[in-house]
C-alpha cells in the first residue's frame, strides 16, 4: 500500500499577517513558515501505521504545492518519517489551483490513500480536498477522525453528532482528516533529521491552471468596539442604548 | 561572518521546544515541588535522540553539531533545567568524555548505550571539601597491579543515583600532585558504592543530586581513560564543552522568564493600560533582552569555536560567567514585573529564579571563571 499525504506550508499561527505596499499581497518577510497542524496530524498518523502494520505499507510519499521555500517544512516531513518528498513549483493563489496541480500529480503516480488536512491555517479554505477529489475522480471520505489496517481492510472512523461511526472503505480514496486522526503531532528524532538528508526531495514542474480570483486588496476589518456593561437590573439603560447608540430597536 | 542558522539547527530547536512547551510544561511544577525525577520526560527525550545528539552515529549518537546542541539546551531550559541538566551531564561531560578520550573497547561497552539514552552517565569530581579546588582530591584510586582500588566520597553528583555509569576522578599517586590523578570508568552496580539521600535543593529539584561513595571499590585497569594520570587533564578538558551546556542553560532560563515576563506584560493592567506601555516595565524588558541576546551571543561564539576544533576554553568560561550572571538578574526583574504573582509557584518565575542560581555554582562557579578568564589575559591569550 502506498500513502501520500498532501501538506501545506502555512505561517506559524502566532505570526502577524501583514500585506505588502501594494495591498495585494502577504508581506512573507520574517514569516516562520510551519507544516499545516492538520497535516502534521495526518502525517504523523500515516507514520503510525506503518509502524504498527510492518510490511503494509510500502512508501509514505509527502507532496505540496509551494514555491522552493516551502521544503524547509518537506524535510520536517521526511525527518519525522516520510520516505519522500515532491514539491510542484507554484504558489497556488487559490485552493482550485492547489487542488489542480495536485490532481494533474496524482493522475501520474496514484496512491492507494492520500490524506488531506481538513484545512490549512492561512485561508482556512477547507477546500482543497474535495476539489482534488473531483479533479482527480478519486472516491472521497470527509471528517475523517481514525484510519486504521485491520486484517487487510481499511477502517475509518467518522465523528457524528456524539456518536463514531466505523466504516469499511476500499482504496484507492482520499481521507479529509479532522480531529481525532493523531492527538499529538510526532517531534523529528535527531536520527530522522539525518536520515532526511538523503532522502529523496523531487522538485516538478507545474501545470498552471490558473487563479479564479486575482486579490483587488487586502483590507483590515475596524476594530471591534469594547462591549459596554450594563447593570443587571437596568432594563431602561439597556433599551436606550440599544436604541439610541446601537440604533437596532 | 554568518549569523544564519541551518536548516537542520532550526529543526533541532523547534524539535526541543515542540518537547518543552507540549510536554514538560504540564508538570514541571509538580515535579519541582515535590522532587519527582522526570523518568518518563528522560526517556522521551532519548528515544528523540537529545542524550548523546553530538556523538556520532558511529556509536549510536545524533551526530548534531554544538550550535544544534546549545539551540536545543536553551529550549528545554526555558522550561525545565532540572531537564536539562540531566541532558547537559550526559551529553557533554560523559558522552563527550568518553567519545573524545575512550578506548574503542571503552565506547563500544559504555558509550553506546549513554548516546542512546538506554542509560545515563554521572561524572564525580566535587568532594566534600573538593569543589572549586578541584586538585585536592581525597577518593583514592590505589594501584594494584591489574585493578585500583577506589575508596571516597563524591559530592553533589548530578543523576547520582539514577546513572549506571559513573566516570570518576581519584587521586592514584598523592606525591605527583594533579598529575597523579586518574579518571575511571565504573558501574554503579559494582560492590562497595552507596549512594546518598537524593539533596533537598533550592532549585532543579526534579534532578537527583545525591553524595556516592565508594569503599574498596575494584575498578579494572582497562576502566582507566587515556594515560596514567591524565585525571586531572581529562576532568578540565571535558569541563570546558561542559560549561558551553550550562551557559545554553543559563541562557534558556533568562529568555523562558523574558517570554514569561513580556505575556505578563502585554496582559496586565495597571492605570488604566496594559503594564507594557508603562515605561518602568517597557524599560526593563529592553534591558533583560539586551542580556539574553549577549549571552546567547556568547554561547554561540563558544560553540562554534568547538564545532570549527578551535581553543574554546576561555570563550566558554566567558559565556558561562556572563549568561550565569544575567539568568539571575533577568529572573529576578520577571518575578518583579510578575510582582506578586510572581512570587507564587503557578507563575514559573519564581522556579526559574531558584534554577538561574545554581548556574552561578556548578561547573565551575562563577569565581573560578574569573580566574580562567584573567589568567588567560594576564598570558596574553585574550587581546585586550
Amino acid at each position: 500500500m502506498k500513502i501520500a499525504v498532501c501538506i501545506s506550508n502555512v505561517p506559524d499561527t502566532t505570526t502577524r499577517i501583514k500585506t505588502d505596499a501594494s495591498g495585494q499581497k502577504i508581506d512573507l518577510s520574517g514569516v516562520q513558515w510551519i507544516l499545516n497542524p492538520w497535516d502534521e496530524l495526518a502525517l504523523t498518523r500515516a507514520i503510525e501505521l506503518k509502524e504498527q502494520n510492518v510490511g503494509m505499507i510500502d512508501e509514505i510519499v509527502v507532496v505540496m504545492v509551494a514555491p522552493s521555500y516551502g521544503e524547509a517544512t518537506l524535510r520536517k516531513a521526511l525527518a519525522v518519517g516520510a520516505d519522500r518528498a515532491i514539491r510542484i513549483d507554484n504558489d497556488p493563489a487559490d485552493s482550485y489551483e492547489a487542488a489542480f496541480e495536485l490532481a494533474s500529480y496524482f493522475a501520474d503516480q496514484p496512491a492507494d490513500l492520500i490524506f488531506t488536512g481538513i484545512e490549512s491555517a492561512d485561508f482556512n479554505g477547507s477546500a482543497t480536498g474535495a476539489m482534488l477529489s473531483l479533479l482527480a475522480g478519486i472516491r472521497f471520505m470527509p471528517g475523517v477522525s481514525g484510519v486504521f489496517l485491520e486484517g487487510g481492510q481499511t477502517i475509518v472512523h467518522q465523528e457524528i453528532n456524539g456518536m463514531s461511526l466505523r466504516l469499511k472503505v476500499s482504496p484507492p480514496l482520499i481521507l479529509n482528516v479532522q480531529k481525532g486522526i493523531a492527538i499529538v503531532p510526532r517531534i523529528p528524532a535527531m536520527r530522522g533529521i539525518m536520515a532526511a538528508r538523503t532522502k529523496p526531495l523531487t522538485v516538478l514542474s507545474p501545470k498552471k491552471a490558473g487563479a479564479c480570483a486575482q486579490v483587488i486588496a487586502y483590507e483590515s476589518l475596524p476594530p471591534k468596539a469594547a462591549a459596554k456593561m450594563i447593570e443587571e437590573d437596568n432594563a431602561a439603560m439597556l433599551i436606550e442604548v440599544l436604541h439610541n447608540e446601537a440604533k437596532v430597536i | 561572518m554568518d549569523f544564519q542558522f541551518t536548516e537542520e539547527q532550526l529543526m533541532i530547536k523547534q524539535a526541543a521546544r515542540d518537547y518543552a512547551q507540549r510536554e514538560l510544561w504540564s508538570d514541571v511544577i509538580e515535579r519541582d515541588e515535590k522532587a519527582i525525577y522526570p523518568e518518563k520526560h528522560v526517556k522521551a527525550l532519548a528515544e528523540l535522540g537529545f542524550m548523546g545528539m553530538m556523538v556520532s552515529p558511529e556509536y549510536d549518537g545524533g551526530g548534531m553539531d554544538t550550535i544544534s546542541y546549545v539551540l536545543a539546551m536553551e529550549e528545554i531550559s526555558k522550561v525545565d533545567s532540572s531537564v536539562s541538566v540531566i541532558m547537559s551531564v550526559n551529553n557533554s561531560l560523559v558522552c563527550w568524555g568518553l567519545e573524545a578520550f575512550g578506548t574503542e573497547e571503552q565506547k563500544q561497552k559504555y558509550l553506546r548505550p549513554l548516546a542512546r539514552g538506554e542509560k545515563i552517565g554521572a561524572f564525580l569530581l566535587s568532594e566534600p571539601e573538593a569543589g572549586s579546588d578541584a586538585t585536592s582530591q581525597h577518593t583514592t584510586a590505589v594501584d594494584m597491579g591489574d585493578y585500583y582500588l577506589l575508596n571516597g566520597t563524591k559530592n553533589w553528583i548530578t543523576n547520582g543515583n539514577t546513572a549506571s555509569t559513573y566516570l570518576v576522578i581519584a587521586q592514584t599517586y598523592p606525591e605527583k600532585g594533579h598529575k597523579g590523578i586518574n579518571a575511571l570508568i565504573v558501574e554503579r552496580h559494582w560492590e562497595g558504592i552507596s549512594v546518598g539521600p537524593h539533596e533537598n535543593k533550592m532549585g532543579m529539584r526534579s534532578s537527583d543530586t545525591h553524595s556516592v561513595m565508594f569503599t574498596d571499590v575494584k575498578v579494572p585497569k582497562e576502566n582507566r581513560i587515556g594515560e596514567e594520570g591524565f585525571g586531572f587533564k581529562f576532568a578540565m578538558q571535558t569541563l570546558d564543552g561542559g560549561r558551553i551546556g550550562i551557559a545554553a542553560q543559563a541562557v534558556g532560563i533568562a529568555a523562558g522568564a523574558l517570554e514569561l515576563a513580556l505575556k505578563y506584560a502585554k496582559e496586565r493592567k495597571a492605570f488604566g493600560t496594559e503594564i507594557i506601555n508603562h515605561q518602568a516595565i517597557a524599560f526593563k524588558l529592553a534591558d533583560m533582552a539586551v542580556k539574553v541576546e549577549n549571552a546567547r551571543n556568547l554561547v554561540l561564539k563558544a560553540a562554534w569555536l568547538k564545532d570549527q576544533h578551535k581553543p574554546y576554553g576561555v570563550a566558554s568560561a566567558m559565556a558561562k560567567l556572563y549568561a550565569a550572571d544575567i539568568a539571575m538578574q533577568v529572573t529576578t526583574e520577571a518575578v518583579q514585573i510578575h510582582g506578586g504573582y510572581g512570587y507564587v509557584k503557578e507563575y514559573h518565575v519564581e522556579r526559574l529564579m531558584r534554577e538561574a542560581k545554581l548556574t552561578q555554582i556548578y561547573e565551575g562557579t562563577s569565581e573560578v571563571q574569573h580566574i580562567v578568564i584573567s589568567r588567560a589575559l594576564a598570558k596574553g591569550e585574550l587581546l585586550p
